[in-house]
């Protein structure tokens, strides 16, 4: 079980690279887990080429859900819009490099749907952007 | 209460009546059950007494003649009867059978919303309500346009009383609140708060989900007029609950739900209510449960609540005391001797969630988040909490391996 909190989790919690916001950016969208109260808030700046140039997430939330976020941001840089909103569940849990049951999932994949909600530019985040490409 | 005694009997010894605390959660890792205030676990004679309903018993109630309806029809009255005797209630007419507390104070909701409470009526409830006995009147103080106010919690996670004074003033026509808080464990001072509130000819209702089942609790010396609680939490079945109330006052309220065996008549432009206490009982309800809830109250009052009552006053008093020694670890609620046994605790630096996790991989059953209290989370300024509720089944022993496994989380986040 403490498999979970592996060293880059903990570390990335801790310490992470991408918290802040971003004023101006170009994307931001934010949004909870109504579950648990977590709240997170993702602002992008994108360069000419449509490519990711800063990230940054803000809020709160549980060792899982702020690892991700760091971790999905982290991974992002540097790629095209296009890119990112081919983005799945299955790269998120690469990334966190652990197993996770339904409940901790909804921790994990928060960033997630955070992300797309902002890139597709939806009005709200649905479960199902975490699942399609 | 019976308190007609093994004297062999130990809170310890009955654990062995709880087949799923053997069990083990992990390998070789067995359950520490601290999520009682969440819902109980269900000793043998509650499962026993569900199973035997269902091998020679089962068939629908109040109607057939066939001896299996006469049989069903008599065990689920006789749970009635049980419950009525265990919380003191004149008749067992006043014991009205829902689904749980949130459906009791719906009901209420529902039914002095459509017969006593108009535009611009006061109700007031507290800070740190359950979403169920929150959500309910703010559907209604929508719907008819009427005022809540909330008595004030303390730093310390007491009623403020001076602040209930103040609104009494205002002539509310309801007043209610929880006698032991879900977070805290505050035991409220009911007897009190429900003496004022008549002083201003109120209507006072207790949520009684988290003390019914861990102190006695006496509705005729309380003097409330509705108190609702949960079979669930009390060692009885999940899907069953309780709403009692005085008879003039059920008397004169609506039903709640239509449909079979609430009705005396039918026509098809028409019907009358059936009488007390199946009036608020609409279509089958939940009988097996209803006889498993028997069986609980049987249990609880062969222990006897006053027991019970001390038994948690010891765990929870160790507890705090305990706690109390983990570095950055802050308790919510008053000291030990004003709560029942419920502690919940933030960790600095570390969410919830993950506190709770990391005592799950120790076995350990906690409860993370807002506890259906988010107003009163808000109001000490935390996303969530951690919580730690304890039951007749808890012992020392319990209390020490989630403190051993606190440190624990200390150490990987520290």
């Amino acid at each position: 079980m403490d498999d979970l909190y592996r060293d880059v989790i903990v570390e990335h919690y801790k310490n992470p690279g991408y918290k802040g916001i971003l004023d101006p950016h170009d994307i931001s969208f934010e949004d909870e887990n109504p579950l648990c109260g977590d709240h997170l808030r993702i602002d992008l700046r994108v360069d000419e080429n449509n490519k990711v140039k800063e990230a940054a997430f803000s809020g709160h939330g549980c060792a899982i859900s702020q690892a991700s976020a760091d971790l999905l941001l982290e991974s992002i840089i540097g790629k095209s819009i296009d890119e990112v909103k081919k983005y799945t569940k299955n790269d998120v849990l690469e990334l966190l490099g652990i197993e996770l049951g339904p409940v901790r999932l909804k921790c994990a994949l928060l960033s997630l749907k955070i992300l797309k909600a902002g890139v597709y530019g939806l009005g709200e985040a649905s479960d199902d952007l975490v699942e399609e490409e | 209460m019976s308190t007609d005694l093994n004297p062999t009997f130990s809170f310890e010894s009955i654990r062995d009546e709880f087949p799923i605390l053997k069990r083990e959660v992990h390998a070789g890792i067995q359950l520490t059950y601290l999520d009682s205030a969440a819902t109980s676990q269900k000793p043998i004679h509650v499962i026993e007494a569900m199973d035997h309903y269902y091998r020679n018993t089962n068939a629908n109630i109040h109607r057939g003649v066939h001896a299996l309806a006469e049989e069903a029809t008599f065990s689920y009255e006789q749970a009635r009867e049980k419950v009525a005797k265990f919380i003191g209630a004149n008749k067992s007419k006043e014991v009205i059978f829902t689904r749980n507390t949130t459906e009791s104070i719906n009901l209420l909701a529902y039914t002095l919303g459509r017969s006593y409470l108009k535009q611009g009526d006061l109700i007031i409830l507290t800070e740190m309500e359950h979403h169920s006995n929150l959500v309910p009147w703010q559907m209604l103080a929508h719907e008819l346009n009427l005022r809540l106010e909330f008595i004030k919690v303390t730093d310390d996670g007491l009623l403020d009383l001076d602040s209930y004074d103040h609104l009494l003033k205002q002539n509310p026509k309801l007043v209610s609140f929880t006698q032991m808080s879900n977070v805290l464990g505050t035991i409220n001072p009911a007897q009190e708060i429900i003496k004022k509130a008549k002083e201003y000819g109120a209507v006072t209702i207790v949520d009684g989900a988290q003390s019914v089942p861990h102190i006695p609790v006496n509705v005729r010396q309380l003097g409330a007029d509705f108190v609702a609680f949960s079979a669930h939490k009390m060692l009885g079945p999940l899907g069953i609950g309780v709403l009692w109330g005085r008879e003039e006052l059920l008397e004169k309220l609506p039903p709640f739900l239509g449909g079979g065996d609430m009705i005396k008549k039918v026509y098809l432009r028409s019907f009358t209510s059936n009488d007390l206490p199946h009036k608020f009982e609409a279509g089958t309800p939940a009988i097996a449960e209803a006889i498993g809830f028997g069986a609980a109250i049987d249990y609880l009052s062969s222990i006897g609540m006053d027991r019970i009552a001390m038994h948690e006053q010891n765990l929870i008093k160790y507890a705090i005391d305990e706690l109390q020694k983990i570095d950055g670890l802050h308790i919510l609620g008053p000291d030990a001797s004003l709560r029942g046994g419920v502690a919940s605790f933030v960790l600095d630096g570390i969410h919830p969630h993950d506190v709770a996790q990391i005592l799950d991989g120790d076995g350990i059953a906690v409860r993370a988040g807002h506890h259906c209290a988010m107003p009163l989370h808000d109001r000490y300024h935390i996303p969530a909490s951690t919580r730690a509720s304890f039951y007749l089944y808890n012992t020392i022993n319990d209390i020490d391996v989630l403190v051993k496994s606190l440190k624990r989380v200390a150490k990987i986040f520290g």
